[in-house]
């Protein structure tokens, strides 16, 4: 009997004891949520004894909570007993070619420019040797190793390298930090994990992409970053290219722990389904996201391009504990038809000279709603803490709402903080002058539309800001009256 | 080129063009003067195609097409360009960018490729030289935080970028100074073609120095009152409107 099989054995007749009625052998657990599902997903995964009881006691957390009701948005109940847990990554059925691929789909692709090997990528279709994802992936990853860089994904650095993730686990988002977070930390499926030793710069641009095994991470996502002293990396999350997903909640925890004079850059562009144009359908995207600057001069960076998602509820935060130590949040939401977020950061100041800045630009169209909640917390050993916030809202058509919640809470006098907020509209004048340039109104909604998220987008690497731009004049599409 | 007829054009219940005939021919340059609130913006928003104000009356011929019956980015991309009396800013976007989407559309609609980068600056180094323009405005946004000088020359410059067929501007000739005027006429003399033609309005007479026109004419009350050749502004330079007004109210 090999070993896996052995601790498969031992796991199962000691749960026999307390009742255990699911199938083993199955690919996917029943419906519903339990001890006895959390310790179901545990051994799928072949997980070692102390990750189980993480994963337990986050659970035993998580019954003693209620869903947070705080958020300016609005859904139906969700039935948490209604939904599958765990299902083993399945081989989709492959299409052959493009053909077969929903033509809608095809249509966006085009017009985001994805060229024609990603879109097979994006949709499964089998790519040919030469171009292959899996060979560009294995001789980055050697690249990488050479460095000493470990990017893999959560289940392999689990059992590749346990030290780690034992040590930082749960050390920047505790899994009783919110009903979310406590909902992941249970029954997370998958995710990424990033080590960056010290001294280190990461010479590219970390990609899901390039991460083998990177698809089916499933609806509750794991990624933990770590970057040691003197080190760089900027990690990209998501893409550009619409995401559906038949699961409609989706509750991810992302930890960053940046040591002495480490630099962290995160960014995200999130273009999850928003649902159809009368609200029906669309992904509930209930992230929570935290920094630890821990060491002194360390930074955080979080940048991110929303743009997808029926419901968000997202508040990428930064602990700044070192001090000099510096946090940045950089924000483009866009919300159409009926979507729905409440995004923003925290800023939390805890050692000497720290500093934050905020740019949130917000973007409602149609009926949608959009919020910016921030929360700026100056505590008191905090000395010349400085923050500065800017916080835009950009209104089309009179039927969707902007608001904005900002918190500021200073326990130190030395500090300095600064908060400005606008509300605009695009001008008949601004449209006028373009259309006379010979810019029809589509295109000039969105040339308008990305001049005022310029500040955001220009914090995006390269390429993923060309992609965000043409994304953000997708989404704009059709909101011309 | 241009045949105005008999355009009426208002607000509501306001009428602001009471009836205003002009013909302008490929290589003629004519100029529209005439006291504040006589009508001239308005006639210049009507040709570009704004739709705050209703045509009532009239037709107005282009290039052999109807130009009222074409939306304002086609009467663009036919060739008429306004230089604004009041340039738009728009936040977070580059002349340069602004330039290449305008352009790239005009092609667009022409049937011609988009231009690629490097043929792009090519142009826009060549027509900086041209209306002698400093660079470092045109990475800035669009008209923010100009001063009321490079609004002024920077639709110049889009002018130039852009190459129209018939320029209307719209007292580009107010907020220069005295060496920017001289520089401005010059890009505008320069780009002068026997193909192409130009509308300025103007309250100055200085302006005509550097700019001939083939044709004066005075707009009063929404209406072309007295057309003549360049010796009619200065005519009115030195008398003012004043008896152009009487000579109305005699009438
Ligand atoms: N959108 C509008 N609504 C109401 N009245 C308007 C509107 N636009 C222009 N007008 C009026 O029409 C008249 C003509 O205005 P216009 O701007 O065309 O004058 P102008 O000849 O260009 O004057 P100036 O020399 O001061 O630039 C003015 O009385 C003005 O107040
Ligand atoms: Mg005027």
């Amino acid at each position: 009997m090999s070993k896996d099989n052995q601790v498969l054995e031992e796991f199962s007749s000691k749960e026999y004891e307390h009742g255990w009625s699911i199938d083993l052998e199955s690919d996917s657990a029943p419906k519903g949520l339990s001890e006895e599902i959390v310790r179901f997903i545990s051994l799928k995964k072949n997980e070692p004894e102390w990750l189980l009881e993480w994963r337990l006691k986050a659970f035993r957390h998580w019954l003693t909570m209620k869903e947070p009701k705080w958020p300016n948005v609005k859904y139906p109940p969700i039935d948490y007993q209604d939904i599958i847990y765990y299902s083993a990554p399945k081989q989709k059925v492959q299409p052959k070619n493009l053909s077969e691929v929903d033509p809608e789909l095809i249509e966006t692709f085009k017009k985001l420019g994805i060229s024609l090997t990603e879109q097979k990528r994006l949709t499964g279709v089998a790519v040919d040797a030469v171009i292959d994802s899996i060979s560009v992936a294995t001789t980055f990853k050697e690249k990488l190793g050479e460095l000493g860089i470990i990017f893999c994904s959560f289940s392999e650095a689990v059992r590749e390298h346990p030290d780690l993730v034992k040590k930082y686990l749960g050390t920047v988002v505790p899994s009783n930090d919110n009903y979310y977070a406590a909902l992941n930390s249970a029954v997370f499926s998958d995710g990424s994990f990033c080590y960056i030793p010290k001294g280190v710069r990461c010479p590219m641009e970390l990609s899901t992409y390039f991460r083998i095994n990177a698809a089916n991470t499933g609806q509750f996502e794991r990624t933990l970053i770590i970057a040691e002293e003197g080190s760089y990396v900027s990690y990209l999350e998501g893409c550009t290219a619409p995401m559906r997903d038949e699961n409609q909640l989706h509750a991810a925890v992302v930890e960053l722990y940046a040591m002495k004079s480490a630099e962290i850059k995160y960014s995200t562009v999130q273009n999850w389904y928003p649902g159809d144009k009368d609200g029906k359908g669309g992904i509930y995207n209930f992230v929570t996201k935290r920094g630890i600057c821990a060491g002194d001069y360390s930074k955080i960076s979080w940048t991110q391009v929303e743009t997808g998602a029926a419901i968000t509820w997202k508040y990428p935060s930064c602990i700044l504990k070192g001090d000099y130590s510096n946090g940045e949040f950089y924000s483009v939401a866009v919300t159409n038809n009926y979507q729905q977020a409440d995004t923003g950061t925290k800023m939390i100041h805890i050692g000497k000279h720290t500093r934050s800045r905020i740019v949130s630009k917000g973007i409602s169209i149609g009926k949608s709603q959009n919020s910016y909640r921030g929360q700026v917390h100056i505590l008191k050993r905090a000395e010349n803490a400085r923050n500065f916030s800017q916080c835009d809202s950009l209104l089309m058509g009179d039927q969707c709402g902007a608001h904005t919640f900002p918190y500021i809470d200073v326990e130190n006098k030395s500090a300095h903080v600064e908060h400005e907020a606008t509300t605009s509209k695009i001008g008949e004048d601004q449209i006028f002058y373009c259309l006379q340039r010979g810019i029809d109104e589509e295109a000039a909604i969105a040339l308008i539309v990305n001049g005022y998220a310029k500040e955001v987008l220009k914090q995006l690497p390269m390429e993923f800001a060309v992609e965000a731009q043409k994304l953000l004049a997708l989404t704009l599409e059709g909101s011309v009256g | 080129m241009l045949k105005i007829k008999n355009i009426h054009a208002g607000v509501e219940n306001k009428s602001i063009l009471n009836g205003i005939n002009l013909e302008v021919k490929p290589g003629e340059v004519h100029a529209i003067m005439g006291p504040n609130g006589s009508g001239k913006s308005t006639l210049a928003s009507v040709l570009a195609g704004r739709e705050d104000f209703e045509v009532t009356e009239g037709s107005v011929e282009f290039l052999g097409k109807d130009l009222l019956a074409m939306k304002p980015e086609d009467r663009a991309r036919e060739g008429i360009f306004l230089a604004f009396q009041y340039p738009i800013e728009i936040p977070g976007v580059s002349t340069v960018n602004f330039m290449k989407t305008a352009l790239n559309k005009i092609r667009e609609y022409r049937g011609q490729d988009a231009l690629d980068a490097v043929s792009f600056l090519t142009l826009m180094k060549e027509k900086i030289k041209l209306v002698e323009i400093d660079q470092s405005l045109l990475s800035r946004s669009l008209n923010e935080d100009f001063s009321g000088g490079e609004k002024k020359r920077n639709e110049i410059f889009q002018m130039a970028m852009l190459e129209p067929k018939l320029a209307i501007l719209d007292e580009t000739d107010s907020g220069l100074d005295i060496d920017a005027l001289r520089i401005v006429a010059n890009g505008v003399n320069k780009l002068r073609t026997k193909d192409n033609a130009t509308i300025v309005v103007t309250h100055y007479q200085r302006l005509l120095d550097y700019i001939v026109p083939d044709y004066v004419h005075v707009l009063y009350q929404g209406k072309i009152v007295k057309s003549g050749t360049k010796e009619l502004a200065m005519e009115l330079e030195e008398k003012g409107y004043d008896w152009i007004k009487s000579e109305m109210e005699v009438a």
